[in-house]
């Protein structure tokens, strides 16, 4: 079987994205100190990246697990569920 | 701002909501369901089989309209290594006769069955809303707010998932470990309905549940997930999400590994996949569930209540939301008929859910997830059983030893010393 990239992975899926609305909003502040940074394994959409010694976050193909939010330990990620009707729309299930 | 009143409010159109809604409507009482999601189910995913007796019970001979996949007959089990793995399968007759016992569903199809039976009876399901917060009145809930809008009711339920931010808001819940979080990760693969059914040694709607521990999840604290649907396969692996940290792996890249297994490769060969999603699932059993699972005015059920069970070879939570539903709509009648939605009118809920299978199940395996923390069970025994396997049917022309020896190499070689092994015994036996 074919193994398709993160990034192919996601476009397979169904999105609608609330332009301008992110719904996770990172402290950067307290990523500074974080050693462990863990958000940039554990998200299962791999959108947490590290440029030029900040974390940042694509959050317009979130999956809407919210394994970022348990797992980061400096509670620096406000994650809410997006507006109503926008975000993942699974098609399957 | 306007706002409505209702006899009940449900937050959330998932197994859970949806049963409770249906129910509620039964019985001719004023409900409403709002759902975040553009459609019921669109926000959901199954990372296992609907265990699905109860489902036949809130709606008899479900199978005969219900969009079910496939009914599970064959169960798998499998201890996997990199590169070799041993499986236990059983096939039972009972299994695929009517009532079924257990079912395949995609969500976004079969939530939606479910809301359009809730609509049916008379409930109303708002889709595309997010519920912001709670309104109360002094500790009483009375209502939610949507932001632009608000809605009044005699009881809320706090349908609302996993993450569940109401049942939080409300107190009843704490933040959760991560101990007692998993997070699935899982791809849906579709394939002619022909090779599924060879492959997996299958006739008609009949269906396979694999089990996988061991390699699976590259060790992490979990396993993996793979069944049929009727022309795709749901494939997945779920991390706890302390181990997940400790082990710094990526779940798509354990997911890419898992499919390029030899005994899952063969399986989906030659398969495309549709969808990626992922979902968090709880892992505490009773330990996650909140002490008190309603308030003035307020019930929570499924996900939101830590309704799950993983017993290392079944993994079950959608029966349980749907069990739940039942209780709180029970639970809800009852106190219609007093005309008193008081906690104390409202405890009724606990009462049918410890007269349930729902909490009789999560008691009785309680100790489960103390047996499942285990590191062993995810490293070291999967290696143990295929070296002792290896062993059994190589003929090397060296000189063969007795099973007994062959088994105390096979522990020793996979670091598993005769303590552990007498210990986890033990607290198998009690767990399972």
């Amino acid at each position: 079987m074919k193994l398709l990239s993160l990034t192919d992975k996601l476009s397979l899926n169904k999105f609608l994205v609330n332009e301008g609305e992110p719904h996770i909003i990172i402290d950067k502040k307290a990523c500074q100190t974080c050693t462990g940074k863990s958000c940039l394994t554990g998200c299962p959409a791999g959108l947490y990246s590290e440029q030029n010694g900040e974390i940042i976050v694509e959050w317009a193909g979130c999956l809407e697990c919210g394994t970022c939010r348990i797992i980061c330990n400096k509670k620096a990620i406000e994650w809410k569920y997006p507006q109503g009707g926008f975000g993942i729309i699974y098609r399957q299930g | 701002m306007s706002s409505e009143k209702y006899e009940v409010i449900i937050i959330g159109a998932g197994l859970a909501g949806l049963s409770a809604a249906y129910s509620l409507a039964q019985a001719g009482i004023e409900v409403v369901v709002v759902e975040r999601g553009d459609y019921p189910g669109s926000k959901n995913l199954s990372g296992g089989v609907l265990y699905s007796r109860v489902l036949d019970k809130l709606i008899p001979n479900f199978w005969e309209e219900a969009p079910i996949e496939r009914y599970i007959t064959n169960y798998l089990t499998t201890l996997m290594t990199k590169y070799d793995y041993f499986n236990l399968e059983y096939k039972g007759k009972a299994l695929g006769s009517i009532p079924y016992n257990a079912v395949t569903v995609l969500r976004a199809k079969f939530d939606r069955w479910l809301a359009e039976k809730a609509e049916q009876a008379g409930a109303m399901i708002v889709t595309g809303i997010k519920v912001e917060k709670l309104i109360k009145e002094g500790n009483r809930v009375i209502g939610i707010s949507t932001g632009d809008e608000e809605m009044l009711a005699d009881v809320v339920i706090a349908a609302d998932g996993i993450n569940s931010f109401i049942a939080q808001e409300a107190g009843l819940r704490g933040e959760i470990k991560p101990l007692h979080l998993a997070v699935g990760a899982k791809a849906l693969i579709e394939l002619p309905r022909e090779r599924i059914e060879e492959r997996f040694r299958l006739t008609g709607n009949e269906g396979a549940a694999y089990a996988m521990l061991g390699e699976a999840t590259r060790g992490v604290a979990g396993g993996g997930f793979f069944y049929t649907n009727q022309e795709s396969l749901s494939i997945g692996v779920v991390m706890r999400l302390d181990d997940l940290v400790k082990e710094k792996v990526k779940p798509a890249e354990v997911l890419d590994d898992l499919l390029q297994h030899p005994m899952v490769a063969p399986l989906v060969k030659d398969g495309v996949m549709t969808e990626y999603g992922a979902h968090l699932t709880g892992e505490g059993g009773l330990h996650m569930v909140p002490a008190k699972l309603y308030a003035d005015g307020m019930l929570i059920v499924g996900d939101a209540a830590g309704f799950t069970i993983n017993s290392g070879l079944v993994i079950r939570g959608m029966d349980l939301a749907i069990g739940s539903g039942i209780a709180a709509a029970e639970a809800i009648i009852e106190a219609k008929g007093k005309d008193d939605f008081s906690e104390g009118s409202l405890s009724a809920y606990q009462r049918n859910l410890d007269e349930s299978f729902v909490m009789k199940d999560l008691k009785l395996y309680a100790k489960t997830p103390e047996f499942m923390e285990s590191d062993r069970l995810y490293k070291q025994y999967s290696h143990m059983v295929n070296h002792l396997f290896g062993k059994v049917y190589a003929h090397d022309m060296s000189p063969k030893e007795h099973l007994v020896k062959t088994a105390m190499n096979s522990l020793k070689e996979s670091g598993i010393s005769l303590f552990d092994l007498a210990k986890d015994g033990i607290k198998g036996v009690r767990a399972l």
